[in-house]
């Protein structure tokens, strides 16, 4: 039985945990114990992530996956959790594809382009009310959770004004540490509330994707309602996390704050160093071997689970030079921050459409913006599936 | 060089289209590939191999 287990604990806030660096540096595959037991692996190479996350003979489905950690182990036995309809996140082709093929369409690179204005407009919003407001004040609250939530909320049809309780659903499914009668209360409330969305919009649609999705009539309530749940959690919880994050990671690394303030061209690249550098998906992704495997020489077997830790992966100097370096100016590109092969993130434009607008608008209306408490009293999401800052106090 | 696409492996990520606007775009209703040009100007050639080596499914490749 092997003796490693997934190292969560990191000993700087920006870094992943020293112990699976050092891992990557003696190999990419590596045996590992999981929770229940089970003998499966840790990959932290980047080319060996790469092959795995891109290979049809690695399933994604809840039932054949085994958990790395201990956290959440009883919430797998509860039938909400292990394959809710409409989570095609948790589906194989070909039943991944049907989903797939109705969304895409909604988040093209152009159909992005086209809700930039509005970005800006809500961007530009949330930055008069700081101005107004004075600071000290918590970036997340007043700018890198509205932005994201809002342009979802108006994306999907999801009210605005009734953002209370699925804001707190969400971010109660995805902390690591809920119990799981929290998680499950959780989950049916959210559940109920698209669930009863979706009745409202078919007696009266709207122009929006739910709307689309009713009027296509290729899904079911559950599934659209399932949909619904994975988009509004994955609105909310991974680009508000990138702008707390990167905006803590600019402020704390004052020459690359001043690279990007004195060539606001690099802002395309920085989105991209910053998604590298940061790489929130801090817990996997897992997959499990369907069949047996060969994967730089290492053989997976059927039936064996694979975590793949990305912040690591994200870093091989095999791939990025210097991959521990914050530098916005290095080409990012082909990190694997939204995945990679066919469940790579579906919003991965609107994300940075997102990104290239706040940052900048940001660090051009408050040019003197930095923390208000030293970077060790930040709090970081240490305990959250998705990683970044809980609060961060800015002033300017 | 030529680029050839293959819309049913394609998972309309969207790397392509972001990568070289000029060559490739995303059809509206399903989002997935659409070649503009299959022969690209030689300016272009590099820009398109880092969009084949981003592509997420594997669905585009140059000869």
């Amino acid at each position: 039985m092997s003796e490693l287990t997934l190292p969560t604990a990191r000993q700087r806030p920006l870094d992943p945990p020293d112990e699976v660096t050092r891992l990557r540096q003696q190999a990419a595959i590596h045996r590992m114990t999981y929770a229940d037991g089970h003998q499966g692996w840790l990959v932290t190479g980047y080319a060996a992530a790469r092959a795995i996350l891109a290979h049809p003979h690695f399933s994604n489905l809840a039932e054949n996956m085994h958990p790395p950690i201990a956290a959440r182990m009883e919430l797998r036995k509860e039938p909400e959790f292990r394959s809710p309809p409409g989570f095609f996140l948790r589906m194989d082709a070909p039943e991944h594809t049907r989903f797939r093929k109705l969304l895409t369409g909604q988040f093209t690179v152009r159909r992005m382009k086209m809700l930039e204005p509005r970005i800006e407009e809500i961007t530009n919003a949330c930055l008069d009310a700081m101005a107004a407001e004075g600071g000290p004040v918590d970036l997340v609250e007043a700018f890198a959770l509205p932005i994201p939530s809002l342009v979802i909320c108006e994306l999907l049809g999801v009210p605005y004004e009734e953002r209370e309780q699925f804001q707190k659903d969400s971010k109660i499914l995805v902390n690591l540490e809920t119990k799981s009668a929290d998680a499950v209360a959780a989950m049916r409330r959210i559940w109920a509330y698209l669930h009863g969305l979706i009745e409202r919009k078919r007696k009266d649609p709207a122009d929006d994707l739910l709307s689309g999705l009713i009027e296509g009539g290729e899904l079911t309530d559950e599934e659209l309602t399932g949909v619904g749940v994975l988009l509004l959690i994955a609105g909310h919880e991974t680009t508000a996390n990138m702008l707390g994050l990167g905006t803590y990671a600019l402020l704390t690394n004052p020459a690359q704050l001043a690279a990007l303030r004195e060539d606001p061209s690099l802002i395309d690249n920085a989105v991209e160093e910053l998604l590298r550098y940061l790489t929130i998906i801090h817990l996997g992704p897992i997959r499990t071997a369907l069949e047996d495997v060969e994967i730089e020489g290492t053989t997976i077997k059927a039936g064996e689970s694979v975590t793949i830790h990305l912040p690591v992966a994200n870093r091989d100097p095999a791939r990025f030079a210097d991959g521990e370096d914050l530098d916005v100016t290095r080409p990012a590109g082909g990190h694997l921050t939204f995945g990679h092969g066919i469940h790579q993130c579906l919003g991965q434009q609107l994300a940075r459409a997102e990104m290239r607008i706040a940052y900048p608008a940001l660090l051009r209306r408050l040019p003197g913006l930095r923390l208000a408490v030293t970077p060790e009293e930040v709090p970081m999401r240490s305990e959250m599936s998705i990683y970044g800052v809980h609060r961060l106090p800015v002033t300017w | 060089m030529k680029i050839k696409a293959d819309e049913s492996v394609c998972i309309g990520a969207g790397m392509c289209a972001l990568t070289v606007p000029q060559v490739f775009d995303q059809s509206e209703d399903e989002g997935t590939v659409v070649l503009l040009q299959d022969v690209p100007a030689q300016e272009l050639e590099d820009a398109v191999r880092r969009a084949v080596t981003l592509c997420p499914s594997g669905a585009i490749s140059v000869e």
